[in-house]
């Protein structure tokens, strides 16, 4: 807990672009859609629902947990990971905000056209 | 989202012709009045479109925008830096985002279909930040523009 709050305080701007940046690829995507059911997975496990390689899978787990999307923690032998929601809640507050925006100025460009 | 970008999609029936929505996105002085910006010239492609915020609070910031493409009653587009309203950040040197709006006729009149994307290229951080300062501002002016689309809707 301690570590993510330190992070989120001394990164936030560069910590907001690595996340958009980290779900502008569609295998990453796929993998936080994964892991958002909630077990921790190991690298195997998603490997095994998946066409990747454990090196491509490792790859991109990396730059999710980069961006603070994906955390992960040892068990064993083995290294789990899981989904990790806060980041993302920046985000959608972002495009919430720009979202209602557009549909406020829409709704005058139909009053204007419509007249 | 959708699948390769977090980005924003909008579709909007308007009871009028294309050529009608046409003239209100491109006339320079009708995309003014909704957008609610004073601007300096019309649009040309290729070419940085400025002028005047009109929002009451925002008349101190410059809107700038640079217009991409003008294909006539088809698609409209501009590449800027989404309410870029803090006047002592400098948005320049950050990646735009791309703003596209396409026209379709049916049969009520005409469907608009807004995009814009390219949010995972910009610290949108920053522009949270600015967004958090002036939220009392933009709350307030939200329900001003709503009161006014309501009186003359």
């Amino acid at each position: 807990m301690s570590h993510k709050h330190r992070k989120r305080k001394l990164g936030k701007p560069k910590a907001r672009a690595r996340v958009f940046a980290a779900l502008g690829d569609k295998t990453r995507l796929a993998l936080v859609a994964k892991l958002c059911g909630g077990e921790p997975c190991s690298i195997s496990q998603l490997a095994e629902e998946s066409k990747l390689t454990r090196q491509a899978i490792t790859k991109h787990l990396g730059v999710l947990e980069r961006a603070g999307i994906v955390r992960s923690a040892h068990s064993g032998r083995e290294r789990l990971f899981e989904f990790d929601p806060e980041p993302l809640e920046g985000l959608r507050e972002y495009l919430n905000f720009v979202s209602k925006q557009w549909d406020q100025t829409l709704l005058r460009l139909k009053s204007l056209v419509e007249k | 989202m959708d699948s390769h970008d977090s980005g924003i999609e909008k579709r909007i029936e308007l009871k009028a012709p294309v050529s009608r929505v046409w003239r209100a996105l491109t006339d320079h002085r009708e995309f003014g009045e909704w957008f609610r910006v004073k601007l300096e010239g019309p649009f040309v492609a290729g070419q940085e479109a400025r002028g005047q915020i009109l929002h009451p609070g925002y008349e101190h910031v410059t809107w700038r925008a640079v217009i991409q493409k003008i294909e006539p009653d088809r698609l409209f587009s501009f590449t800027w830096h989404p309410y870029s309203v803090d006047p002592n950040v400098d948005y320049s040197t950050e990646t735009p985002t791309l703003v596209e709006f396409r026209l379709e006729e049916n049969a009520g009149g005409t469907l608009l279909l807004l995009t814009e994307s390219g949010f995972d290229k910009i610290p949108a951080d920053r522009r949270l930040e600015a967004f958090r300062k002036n939220d009392g501002g933009w709350t307030q002016q939200m329900k001003n523009i709503e009161s006014h689309v309501t009186q003359t809707s």
